[in-house]
């Protein structure tokens, strides 16, 4: 009998739609499908979009997939979209609202847009956004675009799912001090700056360039008693690099115009090439198959150890952490020590 | 561990402008704990009908406010059908001639809500209607 998985790899869209709720669902029947399509994987370009919320990225992802629908040159490639929105932390349910933006997809055969609420994960995607995204994979989607949670500065699960992570900022939405603090800019590879007509935009973009020079202090021209002089400044440190570390551009672009964009996806394969050449790309997916299987056991494990303990005796436990008689990382031991059985 | 949400598209087929209702029904389905994929204005049937495939919702809502439900929620239910979604529930909101209800409701629409429903109403019929049983997805009630 054809199962889903045949289904899928067969191109049908709606058991693709089917496979991605069971998949959300944690259904047995999804994880079954996932682990037929597993073998198909690891061929899409992933590209994760992540910036503060209202900057723009369901435009500028809606005009980046009508550019790869519609190449200058080439074939056009298939597009598949993943846009993360957040769910109420209180009841659970989300409005997800990044179609709006991307009506110029629709009736497109070679569009693929799915949303996903994040269901109370906190690092800008869903728990299941990985899977989702090996799915669509094996559909045989040429570029995955993976649209975060409109993310601050610590939402920062998108680099290790994506190879190429864009990160969007807009004009005046905070002061230098905003770029050079940690997180979100640090993952990024290509910096966007969009509605770039705005004012204040060059300002942004200064900013965020003179942090991107501190972070990555390669190469540097300076004049020295008027000459010009190349100053290598990691130079000690690095032993001959055959190829020269990825310094992330940073690109204007105002969406809606539909300006910056050509440049934008030049910038987005100039960065796939790279982690071609540089054999990046092979350490990316391998650091990400990883990650996701640690999180896979360290959930395994959980239920193991829930199924293998007696509510009464974590109940207790729990009491004397509640009445400050032990510490949580003492309860920790006296958890584990009593009710895992020794690893077969 | 696992769970499974209600998806609801809300969508506004046709010309007329007025979103108000639509958003305030989205925003009560999400207090209600579904996951509400909105679309926006002026969409075809065509764009409706894509978007409840690809989001593999359990209902559409259809808001129309310019008198062309008559044209409109037929075609919407034709494609859904055709794209293998004849279990997916559509309800009709908006401006709706009470002489037009009982003809929706014959071709298959689930409910029509004029002005003055309780939102409170609606989330209850979805909820019955979605994991009441029948037609439903036996896959994934887990």
């Amino acid at each position: 009998m054809e199962t889903l998985a045949d289904r899928v790899l067969a191109g049908q869209r709606y058991a693709l739609a089917r496979t991605l709720t069971l998949i959300e669902n944690d259904a047995p029947e999804g994880l079954a499908t996932l682990a037929s399509l597993f073998p198909h994987t690891g061929r899409a370009h992933l590209i994760g979009v992540t910036g503060a919320p209202g900057t723009g990225k369901s435009s500028l992802v809606n005009r980046l997939a009508h550019y790869y629908r519609h190449p200058p040159e080439g074939q056009p490639r298939r597009v598949a979209i993943v846009a993360v929105d957040p769910s109420s932390p209180f009841t659970g349910g989300a409005i997800l609202g990044d179609r709006i933006r991307m009506r110029d997809l629709s009736g497109d055969p070679g569009v693929f847009i799915r949303s996903m609420a994040s269901r109370g994960a906190l690092g800008g995607l869903a728990r299941t956004t990985a899977n989702v995204v090996q799915a669509l994979d094996a559909a045989g989607f040429d570029i995955i675009f993976i649209e975060t949670v409109g993310a601050g500065q610590a939402e920062v699960d998108i680099a290790r799912l994506a190879h190429t992570t864009l990160v969007v900022e807009a004009p005046g939405l905070g002061d230098d001090v905003q770029a050079i603090k940690a997180g979100i800019l640090e993952i990024a590879d290509i910096l966007v700056v969009n509605k770039a007509d705005r004012p204040g935009a060059d300002a942004t973009v200064r900013a965020l360039t003179e942090m991107l020079k501190m972070a990555h202090p390669t190469q540097e021209t300076i004049m020295h008693h008027g000459r010009r002089m190349v100053i290598n400044a990691g130079q000690k440190t690095q032993k001959k690099e055959e190829h020269p570390s990825w310094v992330p551009p940073v690109l204007k672009t105002v969406a809606v115009d539909n300006r910056g964009i050509h440049e934008l996806a030049q910038a987005i394969a100039r960065h796939r090439a790279y982690l071609e050449e540089t054999g990046e790309w092979h350490v990316r997916d391998r650091v990400r198959l990883q990650s996701e299987l640690e999180n896979m056991l360290g959930e395994a494990l959980m239920q193991h150890w829930r199924a293998h303990t007696a509510a009464e005796h974590y109940q207790s436990v729990l009491e004397e952490v509640f009445s400050r008689r032990l510490a949580p990382t003492e309860a920790v031991d006296r958890l584990l020590a009593q009710s895992l059985p020794p690893a077969a | 561990m696992a769970e499974r949400r209600i998806r609801v598209l809300i969508a506004k087929p046709g010309l007329d402008g007025h979103d108000r209702g639509a958003k305030v029904v989205a925003r009560a389905l999400r207090d209600a704990g579904m996951e509400v994929i909105y679309t926006g204005l002026r969409q075809t049937p065509e764009m409706i009908a894509e978007a409840a495939l690809q989001e593999d919702v359990d209902v559409v809502g259809l808001s129309i406010l310019s008198g062309a439900h008559m044209a409109l929620v037929p075609r919407v239910l034709e494609l859904l059908r055709a794209n293998g979604q004849e279990h997916v529930k559509v309800f009709v909101g908006g401006i709706i001639p009470d002489e037009d209800a009982p003809a929706l409701l014959e071709m298959g629409v689930h409910a029509v809500y004029g002005p003055g429903t309780l939102t409170d109403d609606i989330v209850a019929d979805i909820r019955r209607a979605v994991l009441g049983g029948e037609n439903g997805n036996p896959t994934d009630q887990s």
